[in-house]
């Protein structure tokens, strides 16, 4: 397990990342997911056989050159994709980053809970946990999996007393609803382990990605939400 | 000595010699909280807002020139008194007798003048042609004594920007000394230099210094006839903080009515201003509303500062600039911060009186800042887009804890070193005449030695350095000849008295040589070093394309391969430059700086091995080539980082843009992350930044909408302008820059 022989399948490397965990993050998409989420930005990221690869200590090279940016709070954020496909590369990156003082976050959507996986939360500073939908039917119907995964991997993160933060894309016509909202935060209140929970915005300047790689973007029928929308459903999760 | 205006001042080694630095660290107060302090804009200071910026939409309406005044040479007292209006202003003077009209200065060059009253629809009068036609001007001098070779050089192209029509400017008088000693005090301690001066043995220098001591003391009196005309008597030191702002704002006034040049900029006031500001606070005679309306209308009055341009000089510095640069924070030697109140309160008139280029408000930005004042600092780069930052841990060691930035990143002590400006020379042009052979394509002028064409069928790295080298030799060699010619004759024919006035009798000089096309050039040798580069040739045998095949690392990436040729390249031609001794000993430095001219130099420049087509603007300053960067915001300055200061100490500039989503998800969030960045940055013993957080939608609705958009303030290269004083063509380069997006 140790070891050099690891290589990760990199989409790509993103120096300045502001939005994925705390502070300024160096950002390491990884190629490959196990979902074909409809609102997913990310199309490219898709495929397990693209990508380049790189090894742990080759991408720690790299995110060393931005130590002096990241202050108290920034590090290291590995996004995809889906990191936990590639758990073992992970885990050695967050190692070898930790052992240089560098704060780890896995932005993941929950689906894939194993032995190799939870070595890997034991590396893990913060997890952005996606919890796309509130109820079951829309995970099926939308994602592609049970709501039951990613809350049994919440499960466990607030077993790990891992410091998480839960979110969710809204999407106009789907969850921008009171109970979905409600519902979300029940989970949160739930969990001694969410210390913050984050709305973002549904968007659709990917759908040139799906546009150049041929395919049909089946969310582009529904609009985006409006800043009222938005400020309206924050005030609801935070009251 | 001691003097009644300085009562609860502690006293120092100050009293007793010109040292404006040893009376700072006895009397300031620093400040390490926040901005909830501050004051907005008084109804007054409305007022008086509102009629100057009705008299900038004229301006604007009128072509970007009120008015000229044509029959008067402009000097320190050549002109009436003038207003905005008269009972509302706190601090007074004009550079003519009214408001944004524009004086003639033809002392640095007769030509430029007629021209530009021409492209406004004016004409010299003969008055002033009269009284300069038996006067040599500087431009004149440098005419006779410029050799064939530099006007190719210059008629090509290769070195382009020169200040020999012009004012070479880029001198920081110590405008302070005026408060705080009074002129007689000054004029006093120049005549004891002349004295001692007497003394020595007569030579070129030592005559030459004699006599411009005698024209600084001359020029010191006109300094109080210029004041006297307005009511006040500079004689003595200023006793309050109104009068301490006013005795400093008339030094500067008498500089920018005396000279032309370039940047006229205004030094590291605010914490001296501060002193005066506190001590008056505390006597109970000003309040916090009564410190920031002084302020702001000094700055007022700095924002109506002008000079007379042609439209030829608009392409290279665009947007009508005088640089009128206020260094703003930084730490002391001893530990303390250099942040005042005041520091705050002058980045605050960008709220007072809204965003706006002038003055060029330069943060030297340490990671020892308090946080309050970083907070408050990044706050207004999101609010305003008006501020640039300065690594103060690189510059302070040098310069010590009094000094200044001179247009855009020239740091100097103030009052006790100066520059000699010399524009800049084209990098990526010169690659293609070595190429050449010793021709320039884009003008069909022959130049530099001659030699074979380079064009084999795939053009090797260690040959094309080789012959690059020969090139760079040859250039360097000529550009300091040059800036021999135009600094001897400046000093001849147009010197600063005034401004030299206001700085120790005996000055480091330095000689500041400038490159453009850096990106160009690096990722040019990294393709052909990396990927394969086929030169084409045109009917007459001469390489005027590239065919690029192949992958090559690209500047602003972080990718050593290539950061690492670009370092090379600065730090290449300084060691040539400084094989070529200076007129006055000056120390030869090199910024990497473009202004907005670095369309220009595109303009001039035809195909390069990196893909870059034939006329194709180049990078501004430091920065990579446009949409070259692949890894994100970090990666690229992370390549800049890595160009050596103590190759560049003349400056290395690079301009940022970020969307605001890409740099946090709330105003808190963007304050915090831009601290984060600069703190990062400037950590890597980075110089310069220029920061603008806004989306490219923006400036495309200015770009077709002016009018909806009369104060959209953007950081260029080293400076900051007013969106709609671009010209079509350098507005189109801006709006094509890389913007660092959210993914």
């Amino acid at each position: 397990m140790e070891g050099s022989s690891i290589v990760g399948n990199i989409h790509s490397l993103q120096s300045l990342g502001t939005v994925d965990g705390p502070g300024i993050r160096y950002v390491v998409f990884t190629q490959g997911c196990n979902l074909r989420c409809g609102c997913c930005h990310n199309p490219d990221t898709w495929d397990v056989k693209g990508g380049t690869q790189y090894t742990p200590s080759e991408i720690l090279e790299k995110i060393k050159r931005y130590k002096t940016y990241f202050g108290k709070d920034g590090g290291i954020t590995v996004s995809g994709g889906e990191p936990l496909l590639q758990s073992e590369f992970v885990t050695e990156l967050f190692r070898v980053a930790k052992e240089d003082g560098i704060n780890t976050c896995l932005d993941t959507s929950g689906s894939i809970l194993n032995d190799s996986v939870r070595k890997l939360l034991s590396y893990t500073d913060r997890v952005l946990l996606d919890i796309k939908y509130t109820t079951d039917e829309m995970y099926r119907e939308y994602v592609g999996c049970s709501l039951e995964s990613p809350l049994r991997f919440l499960d466990y993160l607030d077993e790990c007393k891992i410091p998480v933060t839960l979110r969710q894309v809204i999407i106009p016509g789907l969850n921008d609803n009171d109970e979905n909202i409600i519902k979300l935060k029940e989970i949160a209140d739930a969990h001694a382990c969410v210390d913050k929970v984050e709305l973002l915005p549904f968007k659709k300047v990917c759908k040139v990605k799906y546009d150049n790689m041929g395919l049909e973007f089946h969310f582009e029928k529904y609009p985006v939400p409006d800043n009222d929308t938005m400020i309206k459903l924050n005030i609801l999760l935070n009251t | 000595m001691e003097h009644i205006s300085w009562n609860g001042f502690k006293g120092g080694k100050w009293q007793d010699e010109i040292n404006v630095r040893d009376f700072i660290q006895h009397n300031y107060t620093e400040y390490t909280g926040d901005d909830s302090f501050l004051e907005g804009a008084t109804k007054r200071t409305q007022k008086l807002m509102k009629k100057v910026e009705s008299l900038f939409e004229l301006e604007r309406q009128f072509g970007g020139v009120l008015d000229i005044d044509t029959t008067t040479a402009s000097s320190l007292t050549s002109y009436t008194t003038g207003y905005i209006d008269q009972e509302s202003e706190l601090i007074v003077g004009m550079q003519t007798n009214r408001p944004l009209k524009r004086g003639v200065n033809p002392f640095g060059g007769m030509r430029m003048v007629k021209q530009a009253c021409e492209a406004y629809g004016y004409t010299l009068s003969q008055k002033v042609q009269e009284e300069f036609r038996f006067r040599t001007t500087h431009n004149d001098g440098v005419f006779r004594a410029y050799t064939d070779e530099m006007r190719l050089a210059r008629k090509c192209h290769v070195i382009t920007g020169l200040p020999d029509a012009y004012g070479r400017g880029r001198i920081i008088g110590d405008y302070r000394r005026v408060a705080l000693y009074g002129v007689d005090r000054l004029i006093e301690e120049k005549k004891k230099d002349k004295a001692m001066l007497a003394k020595a043995n007569f030579n070129t220098d030592t005559i030459r210094l004699d006599e411009e001591l005698f024209q600084q003391i001359t020029f010191l009196g006109f300094m109080k006839e210029m004041a006297a005309a307005y009511g006040i008597d500079i004689s003595e030191p200023a006793t309050t903080a109104r009068e301490a702002i006013q005795w400093t704002y008339f030094a500067y006034l008498a500089s920018i009515k005396e000279q032309n040049g370039a940047a006229m900029s205004l030094g590291r006031v605010a914490t001296f201003f501060d002193i005066y500001i506190q001590r008056d606070i505390e006597n109970g005679i000003l309040t916090e509303q009564g410190a920031q309306e002084l302020i702001d209308d000094f700055v007022i009055k700095l924002r109506i500062a002008r000079h007379l341009r042609t439209p030829e000089y608009n392409e290279l510095f665009g947007g009508d600039p005088m640089w009128i640069t206020e260094a703003v924070g930084g730490m002391g030697q001893d530990g303390r911060t250099l942040v005042t109140k005041s520091s705050f309160r002058i980045l605050n008139t960008l709220y007072t009186l809204g965003s706006s280029p002038e003055p060029n408000l330069t943060v030297l930005w340490s990671t020892q800042l308090p946080e309050g004042f970083k907070k408050f600092c990044t706050k207004v780069s999101c609010d305003t887009d008006s501020i640039q930052y300065e690594n103060d841990d690189l510059m302070r060691p040098i310069y010590g804890d009094d000094y200044a930035i001179a247009c855009c990143v020239s740091a100097m002590k103030v009052g006790k070193q100066m520059q000699f400006f010399g524009a800049r020379c084209n990098l990526a042009k010169l690659l293609l005449i070595a190429i050449n052979g010793g021709y320039d394509a884009s003008s069909g002028i022959h130049i530099g030695p001659q030699m074979p064409v380079l064009a084999p069928d795939k053009l090797d790295y260690d040959t094309v350095m080789e012959r690059y080298k020969i090139y760079i030799e040859w250039l360097a060699n000529l550009y300091v000849n040059t800036m021999n010619v135009i600094h001897y004759m400046h000093d001849k024919y147009a010197y600063e008295k005034t401004q030299m006035a206001l700085h120790d009798t005996y000055v480091d000089r330095f000689m500041a040589f400038g490159i453009a096309g850096l990106s160009v050039v690096a990722d040019s040798l990294s393709a052909i070093k990396f990927a394969n580069v086929k030169p084409v040739k045109n009917e007459i045998g001469f390489v005027t394309d590239f065919v690029t095949t192949g992958e090559f690392p690209k500047y602003g990436n972080d990718d050593d391969r290539v950061d690492l040729i670009a370092k090379d390249m600065t730090h290449t031609f300084i060691e040539e430059l400084r094989k070529t001794p200076t007129y006055r000993n000056a120390i030869h430095t090199l910024s990497v700086l473009t202004i907005t001219s670095n369309v220009m130099y595109g303009k001039n420049t035809g195909a390069t091995p990196d893909g870059r087509k034939a006329h194709e603007p180049f990078a501004p300053g430091a920065n990579p080539m446009h949409n070259r960067e692949e890894n994100g915001a970090l990666a690229s300055l992370n390549s800049v980082a890595k160009i050596s200061y103590d190759d560049c100490r003349d400056g290395i500039s690079n301009t940022f843009s970020i969307t605001p989503d890409a740099l946090g998800k709330s105003d808190e969030e963007r304050v915090v992350n831009l601290v984060g960045i600069l703190d990062g940055y400037f950590a890597k013993m980075a110089h310069h930044i220029n920061v603008n957080v806004l989306n490219r939608e923006t400036l495309m609705k200015a770009y077709e909408n002016p009018e909806a958009y009369p104060n959209l303030t953007i950081r260029v290269s080293g400076y900051a302008v007013n969106f709609n004083k671009l010209s079509r063509e350098q507005q189109r380069e801006v709006i094509s820059r890389t913007f660092h997006e959210a993914m």
